[in-house]
């Protein structure tokens, strides 16, 4: 009895003392269901960059498995089943994600990369980073829907120029009509008095005593004295 | 007599005048100094060796332009009238330049407002954020950007593709683009309300149009000063080469663009000075007006050439980056370890251990003399060139609009002298119908151009555009060109011109103005055009289309005119000018059947211009 009880405990030893190793097996570059992370916190923040460190990184195994839970929509997953490996100075590394049920089994690549799409704003802005300064290489960030107004802005501007310009258009044409219908008031007004013609004429601005006989308009070039 | 004088105050109006000479001098600067002072000169300069360029280009304006430009102001005030009644008045064989200059005025004002038009629709997409050429737009399926823009550049799709709509070729027509039919509208209601009461509101708008792109000039360089590259745009274009000056194409070039850059032979500026008083000063006049022309000119290009600058350096920066990056990725170097500054000696040692690394990486070579190097001229500079640059300006929105609105004004000014240059002369022929008020015949005009310019908004509109750009404009002009002068100071005599310019100005011209109209003038346009012939008729007639399914796109396709479109560029730059020898052919008949003497005491009812005796001398 004793026997069989050391032989489980050495078992529950062993497999406690083996399980990092195993999940360390599984984790690996070129993982078929891993995916490779490239941080590039000096692009993104410049002077304000923070250091990469073991403290960031344990952020990055809880945001995935923040990702993981929301995905699934459980909350049976920890930081313990996020798994990274091969940390480079780029700052780049290879992570898995293994089953809490299960840690020998990985989870799938798809189910990752929906997981990590569903929240990529959220694992973003955990980082201060960007999609492009945060890449998950083989996930292609979701493009930005374009903001598509209902009435295109330049038709906006147009209706203000073209509004404006019709209603100079009108004005100014209205007034040219007024100006008109008065000077035909004012010469219908006079036309009995032949004098008062004369003097008016010169006030309208309307030589209406003869022809403006251009002959005439040199003359003093040859009266010098 | 007393009949006749009826008929001329049929509504009892003299000949309108010019408020005050502040407006006169605007409107003719206005006129002068249009888009090609901003994207032709700059461009001209840049490839021809830049501060050597100023040499034949001063020297075209000292000899050509502005002889040219002080007669055209000269007749006008003298005679009043305008083109085609001035040119009757000189001699009335010559009356067909009148007629030409009104047809080839009209021909311009088509597709010079459609440019005015494209400005408009740039104008109004400046209102955005983000601006709608910095980025690509989704393709239908929301999984990628569209597959033309990715493969040319979002400057570019937004030209040829969300702009002009264009077709691969010139058969296909393509329909009508709907914003372009609005933007053009646009324009032609601007003109028509400058128009309205002719030069009183043009007086008043040309306070704005006249001098709003110097002070958007002076915004743009005391900006693109402070631009990081704009010091290598300016080495760039001012580094004189002194070499090109013996090419021959330079010369050739200089004089053409003085030439039409002054905008003479349009028939624009003997209208305008026609509505001063004949005591005016018009020498002052022409020399200020072509002086303030070129220096605007010289002026234009430092912020051009340091946006430029300032774009190529982007570009260069941009490029280094890419290669940056795609070392930084491939050895997993620490982020921004590589930067620009120590880019070559990272550059070498990596290649030196990794060769063929560094070399499957495909890194593009970036040098910055190959950005500058890419200049571009016309619509290109303003509408991707320009674009592209402002982009990259923070507070994009202010420049683009501030720039469009530049262009916008010196477009609109200079569309006052094209447009003059139809209005006047049919007045003055006494076309108008007598119970027609003027604003509804220059509705009329303003519609009819509107309607005819719609061929511009096809979708191979833009090729008809350069079509009438290369052909209207060019050729036809230096021929009116040559025939005003040679009138001037051979038929009507440089002893009786002298005469009326003492009378204007008080005193005869001196010995350079004289020279210049028998000789110099003359022997240069006869010798620029036919030399321009020559050159023209040398390359082939080809023209550049954007086909995204070209092998080669984004390059254009070089495409050779079909057949019925050469035969239309020869009409056009032949119909305008075949005025000339008809209307002198017709007179001749006339004055043989003996009907003409009367036609033009009729017409001519100036004491001064007694072409009677003319014609009796040449019986």
């Amino acid at each position: 009895m004793r026997c069989l009880r050391m032989l489980v405990r050495i078992l529950v030893l062993l497999y406690l003392a083996g399980a990092p190793a195993l999940a360390q097996t599984l984790c690996q570059p070129n993982a078929s269901n891993g995916y490779r992370v490239r941080i590039s916190i000096k692009t993104a923040l410049g002077n304000q960059a923070y250091e990469w460190n073991e403290n960031e990184m344990f952020l990055f195994r809880a945001t995935m498995a923040f990702a993981m839970r929301r995905y699934y929509k459980t909350e049976t997953y920890n930081v313990d089943n996020i798994i990274v490996c091969n940390q480079t100075r780029r700052v780049s590394f290879w992570f898995v994600v293994i089953s809490p049920e299960n840690p020998t089994m990985l989870i799938p690549k798809a189910d990752v990369e929906k997981a990590v799409s569903m929240s990529r704003h959220r694992i973003n802005n955990a980082f201060l980073l960007t999609d492009r300064t945060l890449e998950f290489l083989g996930i292609y960030p979701t493009l930005a829907e374009p903001v598509n107004p209902d009435t295109p802005p330049w038709l906006i501007v147009f209706g203000v120029v073209i509004g404006a310009v019709f209603a100079g258009i009108i004005a100014l044409l209205v007034s040219s009509l007024l100006q008109k219908r008065r000077k035909e008031k004012g010469m219908m007004e006079d036309g009995q008095d032949e004098e008062d013609r004369q003097m008016k004429g010169v006030e309208n601005g309307i030589n209406l005593d003869g022809i403006y006989n251009r002959g005439f308009t040199d003359d003093d070039r040859f009266t010098k004295l | 007599m007393p009949e006749e004088g009826m008929e001329d105050n049929k509504e009892g109006e003299e000949r309108p005048k010019w408020n005050n000479k502040a407006e006169y001098l605007l409107t003719c600067i206005g006129f002068a100094v249009g888009l090609g002072n901003v994207w032709r000169f700059p461009y001209l300069c840049q490839i021809y060796g830049g501060g050597a360029f100023l040499i034949p280009y001063l020297i075209a304006l000292v000899f050509q332009g502005l002889p040219l430009l002080y007669l055209e102001l000269a007749i006008g005030q003298r005679l009043r009238m305008g083109s085609i009644g001035v040119w009757n008045s000189i001699s009335p064989y010559l009356g067909g330049v009148g007629v030409a200059s009104m047809l080839v005025s009209f021909c311009v004002s088509l597709f010079y407002n459609t440019i005015v038009a494209w400005v408009l629709w740039y104008l109004f997409n400046s209102f955005q954020e983000p601006l709608p050429w910095s980025q690509c737009p989704l393709n239908h399926n929301n999984t990628g950007y569209v597959e033309e823009c990715v493969e040319s550049t979002p400057v570019n799709y937004f030209w040829y593709r969300q702009t002009l709509n264009i077709t691969p070729n010139m058969e296909t027509s393509g329909s009508l683009q709907w914003w372009l039919v609005v933007s053009l509208a646009t324009a032609w209601s601007i003109v028509y309300i400058c128009f309205v009461r002719g030069i009183k509101t043009i007086g008043k708008a040309v306070y704005v149009t006249a001098t709003f792109p110097y002070l958007v000039l002076t915004i743009f360089l005391v900006r693109a000063l402070t631009l990081p590259g704009a010091y290598e745009g300016l080495i760039y274009l001012f580094t004189p080469d002194w070499e090109i000056l013996k090419n021959p194409q330079v010369w050739l070039d200089a004089a053409t663009q003085i030439f039409f850059s002054l905008s003479v032979a349009f028939g624009g500026l003997i209208s305008f000075s026609s509505y001063n008083s004949q005591k005016n000063n018009c020498e002052k006049d022409a020399v200020l007006v072509g002086v303030i022309n070129s220096a605007t000119s010289i002026y234009a290009s430092i912020p051009i050439f340091a946006i430029l600058g300032f774009k190529a350096h982007t570009n260069y920066v941009t490029c280094l980056n890419g290669n940056i990056l795609a070392l930084t990725n491939e050895f997993d170097i620490s982020d921004m370890n590589i930067t620009v500054e120590n880019y070559e000696q990272w550059f070498d040692s990596l290649n030196g251990t990794h060769p063929s690394r560094v070399s499957d990486l495909k890194l593009k070579t970036c040098d910055l003399q190959t950005f500058l190097d890419q200049s571009a001229s016309g619509t290109g500079l303003a509408f991707i060139v320009f674009t592209e640059a402002v982009i990259s300006m923070p507070g994009s929105q202010v420049w683009a609009v501030l720039f469009f609105i530049m262009l916008f004004s010196l477009g609109l000014s200079s569309m006052f002298g094209n447009l003059e240059g139809i209005l006047t002369p049919l007045h003055d022929l006494k076309l108008v119908p007598k119970w027609m008020p003027n604003e509804l015949f220059t509705a009329i005009i303003c519609l009819l151009l509107f309607l005819m310019a719609l061929i511009f908004c096809l979708g191979s509109g833009n090729y008809w555009l350069e079509i009438f750009n290369s052909y209207v404009g060019s050729v036809p002009f230096l021929i009116i060109a040559f025939f005003e002068i040679i009138a001037v100071a051979y038929i009507y005599g440089i002893g009786r011109f002298s005469d009326d310019l003492e009378f204007m100005t008080g005193h005869r011209p001196n010995i350079f103005w004289k020279v210049c109209w028998l000789v110099i003038s003359p022997l240069m346009l006869f010798v620029v055009l036919v030399a321009y012939v020559a050159v023209q008729a040398q390359t082939p007639p080809t023209y550049a289309a954007w086909n995204p399914d070209y092998v080669n796109f984004p390059n254009t396709e070089v495409l050779p005119y079909p057949d019925w479109v050469f035969a239309i560029c020869v009409l056009l730059s032949s119909v305008p000018v075949i005025s000339i020898p008809l209307v002198a052919i017709y007179r001749l008949i006339c004055c043989m059947s003996g009907r003409h003497s009367k036609d033009s005491l009729h017409n001519n009812p100036n004491p001064y211009a007694n072409e009677d005796y003319v014609v009796e001398l040449l019986l």
